[in-house]
């Protein structure tokens, strides 16, 4: 049977494995790689691989970490940080991933997710949607790390993207990330019922109850998060942990 | 894998190899395209059907073995009786494309690349398109995903693989080891 995909998502600041609270106080976690290896030890559906310094200081992010990955793993990855060639593309497929996630320039060039799709195909391209609460505003579209809001609400954003080809929609909430109170169902539902790809939930997942709601009540296709992954127990002691598949039932 | 591989776009080491493994990714049409610039396509024909050394297609690389492809309307190879069609399902919420994601096998024939790989194993897909099969003896798996489709086949010295068995953990390893056993 088809089921849902349970993704951790793993930020790097420095090469380093790093888990932020709203986008900002980001405490260190470990090294990435051995991180990697767990996971990869723990069956994991998919990981996600995000470098989030990579767009503000305007360069990609390290190719040899990403083929570093590809060696260490058996399973699929995508991976994002200053994406914004085809060059860039190109050279993160043929370091092991299967994805490429794009965030700050699919919001400054829109066009570009159509030139990657026809080069690459759409199902190698992801565009994450960063979405804040703005005061009078509503919900917008961010990028450079969440620190640059759009004009885009999300889900004009989504179904631009989706026009334009890309494979998959992992929208993630600012607002909720790192919190652990459970993600934007609202916000999810909302634009996993208004495209036809696939939309992977992230942003504020705290327990396992929270990864089915997201699929039962958000009809997300892929249950993402940070923290429920990488911390155990109330304190947040650091523990790389991943549920085990025959005890989450979704249907 | 413990076997020694050279990855290679030159006619000589394809017609020279023992066995190949013919991955892909990307547009079917395009594909196509770039293994007539390259002149693979003789070479390939005359590596599997004159000299009939093992050939594993894995996801667009099976799929090129048809022939030919809803997707930009491209000619394949023409190895197998069939075409490479959209997914054509019910419920757009539920079944979205493209698929990605785990979801089992079902075997449905004896296969030395299916030894010690227990039936509805989980392997890991990510496509839009599927086979249609004309000759059920091809087929050598099927999936579910909202209706039943070809997901892998075999005929003689020919197998392929719409799920990605380098990233299917345990079973994809095992998938590998048995075609380069074969």
């Amino acid at each position: 049977m088809f089921r849902p995909r349970i993704i951790p998502v793993l930020l790097l600041k420095n090469l380093a494995l790093v888990k932020s609270i709203q986008f900002k106080k980001h405490r260190y976690i470990g090294d990435p790689i051995n991180a990697v290896r767990i996971f990869n030890d723990l069956k994991a559906d998919e990981l996600v691989l995000l470098d989030i310094e990579a767009s503000k200081n305007n360069r990609l992010v390290s190719l040899d970490f990403v083929k570093n990955v590809g060696e260490e793993v058996y399973m699929p990855f995508a991976v994002g940080g200053g994406v914004k060639s085809l060059e860039d593309i190109k050279a993160i497929l043929n370091a092991g991933a299967e994805k490429v996630v794009i965030n700050t320039h699919a919001a400054q060039n829109p066009n570009f997710i159509k030139e990657a799709s026809e080069a690459f195909g759409s199902s190698a391209i992801v565009v994450c949607i960063d979405v804040k609460k703005k005061m009078f505003k509503g919900q917008r579209t961010c990028i450079s790390s969440g620190s640059r809001s759009t004009a885009f609400t999300p889900i004009e954003f989504a179904q631009l993207m989706e026009k334009n080809g890309a494979g998959e929609l992992i929208i993630q909430s600012i607002d909720r990330d790192g919190t652990m109170e459970g993600y934007d169902i609202e916000l999810i539902k909302y634009i996993s019922t208004s495209v036809s790809v696939p939309v992977v939930a992230l942003g504020g997942a705290g327990k396992e109850k929270d990864l089915i709601e997201a699929y039962q009540h958000g009809h997300a296709n892929a249950l993402a998060a940070g923290s429920l992954f990488v911390y155990q127990g109330k304190k947040r002691g650091v523990l790389i942990n991943y549920p085990d598949k025959n005890e989450l039932v979704f249907e | 894998m413990g076997v020694s591989s050279i990855i290679s776009s030159d006619p000589k080491d394809i017609v020279n190899t023992e066995k190949i493994i013919f991955p892909g990714v990307g547009h079917f049409g395009k594909a196509m395209s770039k293994l007539k610039e390259l002149n693979l396509v003789d070479t390939l024909h005359e590596a599997v059907l004159v000299k009939r050394k093992p050939i594993l297609g894995i996801c667009l690389g099976m799929e090129l073995m048809a022939k030919g492809s809803q997707e930009g309307n491209a000619e394949g190879l023409g190895w197998l009786d069939a075409e490479v069609v959209d997914f054509n399902v019910s419920d757009k919420t539920k079944y979205k494309i493209p698929c990605i994601g785990w979801n089992q096998i079902h075997i449905k024939k004896d296969s030395l690349l299916m030894n010690n790989i227990s039936d509805l194993s989980e392997f890991y897909f990510l496509h839009s398109y599927h086979l249609k099969i004309n000759n059920q003896s091809d087929i050598l798996n099927e999936t579910q995903y909202d209706y039943f489709y070809p997901s892998a086949i075999e005929k003689d010295n020919i197998f392929g693989v719409q799920y990605h068995p380098e990233k299917s953990h345990e079973a994809g390893a095992q998938l590998l080891k048995n075609f380069i056993g074969l």
